[in-house]
């Protein structure tokens, strides 16, 4: 399967769900998709075409927040990146892709505390990575956060 | 009432880099329950490069881990290639791919040295320390360190590899293939060995595909993937070797796999260093245009996986780290339960989870308040060898 005949075949099941293709190159292309067919596309990739799930990156574009879940197909060398841009970045939510896909697991606990992205039906959002007295709201890979001053640890 | 015992271990290990807690339920020997908490070592290495620029980030995702200070900044230096289509000279190519595969045989050598220790091989645990030397000295000659060799640039190398210094590296590989060689043999034909570490902590074909498991941990259960083949970069592509892969899952086929690659990666540094061609080690590029852009590596552990995000100014927008434990780690929910405690030491190892936290173990017993340290615990995995021993004994 190379980039283009991934590409087209993509482009005919989905066809007007997806708003844009980015084709880097042959071994690298960004979908654009909205965030409520993740799981759809996610269950095509991962499912059908038994691409490998390498991770999910949040990114904070000040206005919108986005996710980027980054799949690779091993036998054929290419990387695919699904961008789910969310708009609402005061209650930003998508559908879990752990029913699809335990590897999904971490990450989206990653997300949930780091960005503050709620996934919907996923059932074990604890905290993963910041300490258990973190307060709440406060999400540290969003471009608003500011540090804590080091001084407020001695109250 | 429940029964379950619960076991927590962790978070803090003077010898390890990066600790991390787990609590096992146990049903008394049986593990039936697992849960894992990471972020103990969580230092915001993700932000911190979003106010570094690219060349500082270089630096600071070599200190994410300090037996993968290599494999972080090359994926780091091959996203941001990726970003501005830089091209990378063909000499600094093969100088990249070369302590690649150097710190594939120490991190590989270090963790069969652990792995011997868990399960009361002490032996082999000093004799694959020592025998890790000549591959800390080959990397000091080619890097100038030891280890956080500060190696790696957008666009190629720091260093180039002398001509004086081939004949040396060449001398010092021979010398620790010997050694591996009877190391293998020590491992591999071991009936001990073989009736401790067979049929325990077993992943799945389907489980390992699942949780997405990469690297050693997913060529043992017979996933035949490998970065390096893959999605080539450096010259993997130019040099013959093979993808090692096994059919059971269990502990014993991660550690074949790991000490077959070693192999491998001898044979790999050889025909790198035999085939080098002369030229510049560095293009020298000046900026990263804006855009986006992914690093993928065969890390020891596995795939090493970078995407940064760039506006066209000096540091990234958005730089996301994906180390290989990160997805290898949920899997031994899969291997752990239904296992014994004397192996859960062992399979816990068995992923090389940057090894962690083992000597803060505790073990509390809800019923009678018995509370063992990690020494105990290490005590019951050898035990188990000793008694596997002296019935070899008595044949």
């Amino acid at each position: 399967m190379t980039m283009d005949e991934f590409l087209k075949n993509m482009s005919g099941r989905f066809g007007s769900n997806i708003l844009n293709i980015n084709k880097k190159s042959d071994k690298r292309a960004y979908i654009d998709i909205y965030p409520k067919d993740i799981k759809e596309f996610v269950r095509y990739v991962f499912k059908e075409l038994s691409f490998r799930f390498d991770t999910a990156s949040g990114v904070d574009d000040f206005d919108t927040l986005e996710i980027l879940y980054h799949f690779s197909h091993d036998p054929s060398g290419i990387t695919i990146s699904l961008r789910a841009i969310l708009n609402d970045k005061q209650d930003p939510h998508i559908d879990t892709i752990t029913d699809i896909t335990r590897s999904a697991w971490w990450i989206e606990r990653e997300l949930h505390e780091l960005f503050g992205i709620e996934f919907n039906d996923n059932p074990d959002l604890r905290p993963l990575l910041l300490p258990d007295d973190w307060p709440k709201g406060v999400y540290p890979l969003r471009k608003d956060f500011q540090p804590p001053k080091r001084d407020s640890r001695k109250e | 009432m429940s029964h379950n015992a619960h076991i927590p271990i962790g978070p803090y290990h003077p010898l390890q880099e990066e600790p991390e807690f787990y609590k096992l339920v146990v049903d008394g020997e049986k593990v039936v329950d697992v849960d894992v908490r990471i972020g103990y070592n969580h230092r915001g290495i993700e932000k911190l490069s979003e106010s570094k620029s690219y060349d500082q980030s270089i630096f600071l995702v070599e200190r994410i881990c300090g037996i993968c200070s290599s494999s972080h900044p090359i994926a780091c230096c091959q996203a941001l290639e990726d970003i501005g289509d830089i091209e990378v000279p063909e000499r600094a190519l093969y100088i990249r791919s070369i302590c690649q595969e150097l710190e594939r045989l120490h991190s590989h050598m270090l963790w069969l040295g652990l792995a011997g220790h868990f399960i009361g091989y002490n032996t082999v645990f000093m004799w694959a320390w020592k025998y890790r030397e000549p591959i800390c000295d080959i990397m000091e000659t080619v890097t100038g360190n030891r280890q956080n060799y500060a190696m790696h640039k957008v666009g190629g190398v720091r260093r180039d590899i002398e001509k004086e210094h081939v004949s040396y590296i060449l001398k010092r590989l021979d010398e620790f293939t010997k050694h591996l060689t009877m190391l293998k043999g020590a491992v591999l034909d071991d009936p001990v060995l073989h009736e401790r570490l067979k049929g325990i902590g077993i992943l799945s074909k389907e489980d390992a595909i699942d949780y997405a498991a990469i690297g050693p941990v997913a060529r043992a259960s017979d996933v035949d993937i490998d970065v390096r083949r893959d999605h080539p970069y450096g010259v993997y592509d130019r040099v013959k070797w093979n993808v090692i892969t096994q059919k059971e899952g269990d502990v014993f086929a991660k550690a074949v796999v790991r000490i077959l690659e070693m192999f491998e990666s001898v044979s790999i540094v050889r025909q790198c260093l035999d085939r080098m061609p002369e030229g510049p080690i560095d293009s020298n590029p000046k900026e990263i245009p804006p855009g986006e852009g992914i690093g993928q590596i065969e890390a020891p552990r596995g795939e090493c996986f970078h995407y940064i995000k760039s506006d066209g100014t000096n540091s990234p927008v958005r730089h996301k780290v994906r180390a290989p434990t990160y997805m290898n780690f949920p899997t031994f929910r899969e291997t752990v339960i239904g296992e014994t405690i004397s192996d859960a030491t062992i399979i816990l190892a068995a992923i090389d989870p940057c090894y962690c936290c083992t000597e803060r173990m505790l073990i509390v017993n809800s019923h009678d308040k018995n509370v063992m340290d990690v020494n105990e615990l290490i005590r019951l995995s050898q035990e188990k060898t000793r008694l596997i021993k002296d019935k070899y004994k008595a044949i």
